[in-house]
């Protein structure tokens, strides 16, 4: 229910992935949302190093994220937070995300896992990641079972 | 990028950012509509407690509260959880894109470095 999950197997080494995840010729190639064209980009990939992307979406709307470092562990192992901001000026206050990217030896390559916590501020930032397991489980298995009773 | 569905689900996830909290939901997806003191029977903590817990999941739309004679009843609500599932499902088509990109990128690296290496 809190975050967003997704798994990819890619066909390069760890370090090359890792590169891709953490550059700013890496995140040029892929941080925006869709194949709009990014702007400009700036990484410092370090444990408190930032990084800014600045992009357009299709939509001709641009947007900037920028973020944090928050743990790197190369080539395992990546947790950053980020901020949609303007200017350098946060868009939304108290709206963090937290991202992160796990990287496993396969024979092919790379599996990469992401997880996308949930929006939150300063003040349940730190019940983030003390899983809400398997109470929201139940929770969604509920909620499937609802939208049959009650359909939108 | 500034909407209502940010805030309702900043509110939200605040909210199930508490355990006992997280419980009362749980317990509510297992067993639909309970009273107030089925409810807080489980827990150590006093009434008043529970019910300010209660306050706050219908604070964010999580809970209903009924009156059944001198008996308050507590029920899910389904819209706030049908928003998060929304944002996780948008967010989960964000990521797929990425990670297709990701891998163009990473994929042309490693056959450069492969060939390189020939």
């Amino acid at each position: 229910m809190s975050e967003a999950t997704c798994v990819r197997r890619i066909e390069a080494r760890p370090s090359i992935v890792f590169d891709a995840l953490t550059t700013a010729e890496g995140m040029a190639c892929w941080w925006c949302p869709d194949d709009g064209p990014v702007i400009s980009a700036a990484s410092d990939p370090k444990v408190g190093g930032r990084f800014r992307v600045r992009f357009r979406k299709l939509d001709g709307s641009e947007h900037e994220c920028s973020g944090e470092f928050l743990e790197i562990e190369e080539p395992r192992r990546v947790v950053m937070s980020f901020q949609w901001t303007s200017g350098g000026v946060p868009e939304e206050r108290d709206r963090v995300s937290r991202v992160e990217l796990h990287l496993r030896l396969i024979d092919t390559g790379t599996e990469l896992t992401v997880i996308h916590g949930g929006l939150y501020d300063d003040a349940s930032a730190d019940n983030h990641g003390s899983g809400w397991g398997a109470a929201l489980d139940r929770l969604a298995r509920w909620l499937a079972a609802s939208s049959r009773l009650h359909p939108v | 990028m500034v909407n209502d569905t940010s805030q309702s689900l900043n509110r939200l996830f605040s909210a199930l950012g508490d355990p006992t909290r997280r419980s009362i939901v749980a317990r509510l997806a297992r067993d639909s509509a309970l009273s107030v003191s089925e409810l807080a029977a489980p827990f150590e903590i006093k009434l008043p407690a529970v019910m300010k817990h209660l306050d706050i999941l219908e604070d964010v739309g999580l809970i209903r509260r009924a009156k059944h004679g001198r008996t308050v009843t507590v029920e899910l609500s389904p819209r706030p959880l049908r928003t998060a599932v929304d944002w996780m499902q948008r967010c989960e088509r964000v990521w797929e894109g990425r990670l297709d990109r990701l891998a163009r990128f990473a994929e042309k690296k490693e056959r450069r470095l492969q060939e390189r290496n020939e």
